[in-house]
């Protein structure tokens, strides 16, 4: 009860502040203040999550730009193990971390490998969705089916269908082969050669992605009315010219939310690749995560501040380029 | 699942920034009043074909120590590194004992991941040990592991099809090189399998051409000399003449499954496939089929690396008194003798090769002087290390992207930038 009473009072209080805003500014409360008085309830609320993504993301996030500016590594962090207290020895080391990396070729070459990656499997995935989508828009006999169908590669476990595929790109023993084989067409190396490897990959990840997209693009098909198609066809245009004019200007606000998220997960799609290829054959299909993955626990000692820094220089190219992204929509007149 | 996938990449990267984050101590029990009680967890690397044996000698131990519960975890040999680092280096979930690879025992003891083991019951009648086992357990003086089993590579081929296409066991690569020949021109079958994928696989030919990954002695890099580059050569001439097939990934399956379907006659590989190659349709009820040579010979010598694993107590178990009597138990003759009449892998001790049945085995007469002969790999830290650069000059070796001396040289500028203090 109490509690009710104090908020409607400070509601009404506000709502008075708020009319007379710009007549007495004097006597205005500080903005922050204003704004816990009257939604402090609502702070309240956050704070237990606030907190919570404080120390689950936020500490490991400063902690990790904190180490990627050392030399720590497996071997001189702090440790504590049984009878071993082993101090901390590691020491600030600056920028070098990052200045070794921007002028090794390693993280040129991978970064080049990633974006192509990235850009391949979003288009691709994305016009595959589309297509699907805009034919399972329409009434036909057992959509229910083929739309259960297509969703499929979303219902298995991601690592369930990649060891699938693994099986199925096995050079000698695989079924793809086996199949090429009864065409008379000799064996594809799909994991064994970086260009195969390349392709493999992406079309596993393609298939992953494809009922993501097909998902959102039907339920933004669906959000379009259907008198604008009617308008048109009694304006006589033709299928092309309606899908030109009608569905993709009306799929817009989706397709950007879906290919800026898509983008961002496929940039570090790890368990597709680790788990197809370990990044190989050799270093051919490592992309900037997996490279940072294999610093941080591969290598012997491992390396965490060589890892951090791939980590905060991941970061910084994702923020950059969701940025971008939302101003160049932002300049097509998308509210986003 | 979508939402999975962003979940782990989530996961992964805190555990990326957090990794160096402390845990818990976890574990108890101990010995109360001298007898011994709690768990033990013990990390198994041995293969398919091997664990269910392993699983059972394992148990065992509770049969010894009615009080204490063996908990056995199987962890494939391709992850168990990794694994044992995480948990070991952030406190939680690590294993009580670990069967650590024998170049995996320096680097784990200079981390401090592991508890040394001189005086205490784990080492139990050391001298029995054969020295080269041992060699593979001393860090800085001490002693991190019981060595459990000793191993080296060897020529695995198939006698029916050797002798149907009328060759000799090859004793060089050349020779491997024309049996081939002869092999697919009769058989139509290919005469070698050789591991792509696998930089282990790269040392007998190393070793053969008489050339070392590093000379530990004098702290030099050695296997950018010409050597290097010349084993890298016989291995690629091997697949461009089509007398070895290769892959770049999964290369334990795809060669055991070659080689125990009949696809290619030989094949390197180690003690811990013969149980493995004997299920296969060409040994299955034909033991005999299965014959093992030493690893073939460069232009200088034949030399096979050593392997083998050791058994190392994690330094913060909340039970190393159960755990050290565990290796006692685990690395005890009667132990080694069962996995030997079990799965044909070599003992550690000495004594165990006077048993009657180990003597009596075929594959141990065959590989105890091929251990005996075996080239020690450098005994460091970083040994473990040394691989990777291996693997990926493999590739770019093999697949033609790069020459045989750019890609030893390769392997080489990696070396010198991992060790600081080599020239």
């Amino acid at each position: 009860m109490a509690v009710e009473t104090g908020q409607s009072v400070v509601r009404a209080a506000d709502a008075e502040s708020i009319r007379g805003r710009g007549h007495r500014p004097g006597k205005n409360p500080g903005r922050l203040r204003r704004t816990f008085a009257t939604h402090w309830y609502a702070w309240a609320m956050v704070a237990p999550v606030v907190t919570v993504i404080g120390v689950i993301v936020g500490y490991p996030l400063v902690r990790g730009m904190y180490l990627s500016t050392t030399n720590a590594n497996e071997a001189n962090v702090e440790r504590h193990i049984g009878v071993n207290d082993i101090p901390a020895t590691y020491e600030s080391v600056g920028l070098d971390n990052y200045q070794a990396i921007l002028s090794d070729g390693v993280f040129w070459d991978r970064l080049t490998w990633t974006v192509v990656w990235t850009v391949s499997c979003v288009a691709l995935s994305f016009a595959l969705g589309l297509a699907l989508a805009t034919m399972l828009n329409r009434k036909l006999a057992g959509r229910t089916f083929y739309r259960m169908a297509l969703i499929l590669p979303w219902a298995v476990p991601a690592f369930v269908s990649v060891f699938t595929w693994r099986l199925l790109f096995n050079e000698k023993k695989g079924l793809l082969n086996k199949l090429l084989a009864g065409g008379g067409i000799d064996a594809i190396p799909w994991l064994n050669d970086p260009t195969w490897a390349k392709i493999s990959v992406i079309t596993v990840n393609v298939w992953l992605g494809v009922p993501f997209m097909l998902v959102a693009m039907l339920g933004g098909l669906q959000s379009i009315p259907g008198e604008l198609y009617e308008a048109a066809e009694m304006d006589g245009a033709n299928a092309w010219q309606r899908f030109r004019h009608i569905t993709l200007p009306g799929l817009r606000t989706v397709a950007s939310t879906v290919i800026l998220i898509s983008g961002i997960w496929t940039f570090n799609m790890f368990p597709v690749i680790f788990l197809l290829t370990r990044g190989g054959p050799g270093d051919a299909t490592e992309i900037l995560v997996t490279y940072a993955y294999r610093l941080s626990f591969v290598v012997s000692p491992r390396d965490f501040a060589g890892s951090a820094a791939w980590g905060v220089l991941i970061l910084a190219l994702l923020s950059i380029i969701a940025v971008a992204y939302r101003r160049a929509l932002r300049k097509q007149g998308e509210v986003w | 699942m979508r939402r999975g996938i962003a979940a782990t990449g989530l996961i992964a990267a805190l555990a990326m920034t957090a990794a160096a984050c402390g845990g818990d101590d976890e574990g108890s029990g101990g010995s109360k009043g001298g007898k011994l009680s709690g768990t033990v967890t013990f990390w198994d690397t041995s293969n398919d074909a091997e664990k269910g044996a392993y699983e059972k000698i394992a148990k065992g131990f509770e049969k010894l120590h009615p009080d204490v519960k063996v908990n056995y975890v199987n962890v494939p040999f391709g992850e168990a590194n990794a694994k044992f680092k995480n948990a070991a280096g952030g406190n939680s979930g690590a294993p009580d004992v670990m069967r650590t690879e024998v170049a995996w025992t320096q680097d784990f003891a200079s981390l401090g991941y592991l508890a040394p083991l001189d005086d205490t019951v784990a080492l139990d009648k050391a001298d029995d040990y054969l020295p080269q086992a041992a060699a593979s357990t001393k860090f800085k003086g001490k002693t991190y592991a019981a060595p459990q089993t000793i191993d080296t590579l060897a020529l695995f081929y198939n006698k029916k099809m050797l002798k149907a296409s009328g060759v000799d066991v090859p004793k060089s690569f050349d020779e491997v090189k024309s049996a081939a020949k002869k092999i697919k021109s009769k058989s139509g079958k290919t005469g070698l399998y050789l591991r792509g994928d696998d930089p282990y696989y790269y040392l007998p030919y190393l070793y053969g051409e008489g050339g070392d990954l590093l000379d530990t002695k004098s702290k030099k890099v050695t296997v950018d000399d010409p050597e290097g580059a010349k084993a890298f050569s016989v291995m690629k001439d091997l697949v461009d003449s089509k007398a070895a097939v290769t892959d770049a990934s999964d290369g334990y399956n795809n060669q055991l499954n070659a080689f125990k379907d009949g696809d290619v006659a030989m094949a390197l590989d180690g003690p811990w496939s013969i149980e493995g190659a004997l299920q296969g349709k060409q040994f299955k009820g034909d033991k005999g089929n299965l014959g093992v040579a030493p690893a073939p010979a460069g232009s200088k010598r034949q030399g096979a690396p050593q392997g083998g694993w050791n058994l190392a107590a994690y330094a913060g178990s909340g039970n190393l008194d159960a755990a050290y009597e565990f290796i006692k138990y685990m690395s005890s003759a009667k132990v080694q003798q069962q996995t030997t009449e079990q799965l044909s892998l070599l003992p550690t001790r000495t004594s165990v090769y006077d048993v009657k049945s180990v003597k009596d085995n075929q594959m141990v007469q065959f590989f105890k002087p091929a251990v005996a002969k075996s080239v020690q790999r450098p005994w460091i830290p970083e040994a473990n290390a040394l691989f990777e650069p291996i693997r990926l000059q493999l590739e770019k070796v093999l697949s033609g992207k790069s020459s045989p001396e750019k890609g030893a040289e390769g392997i080489g500028d990696a070396y010198r930038k991992l060790l600081k203090d080599y020239k």
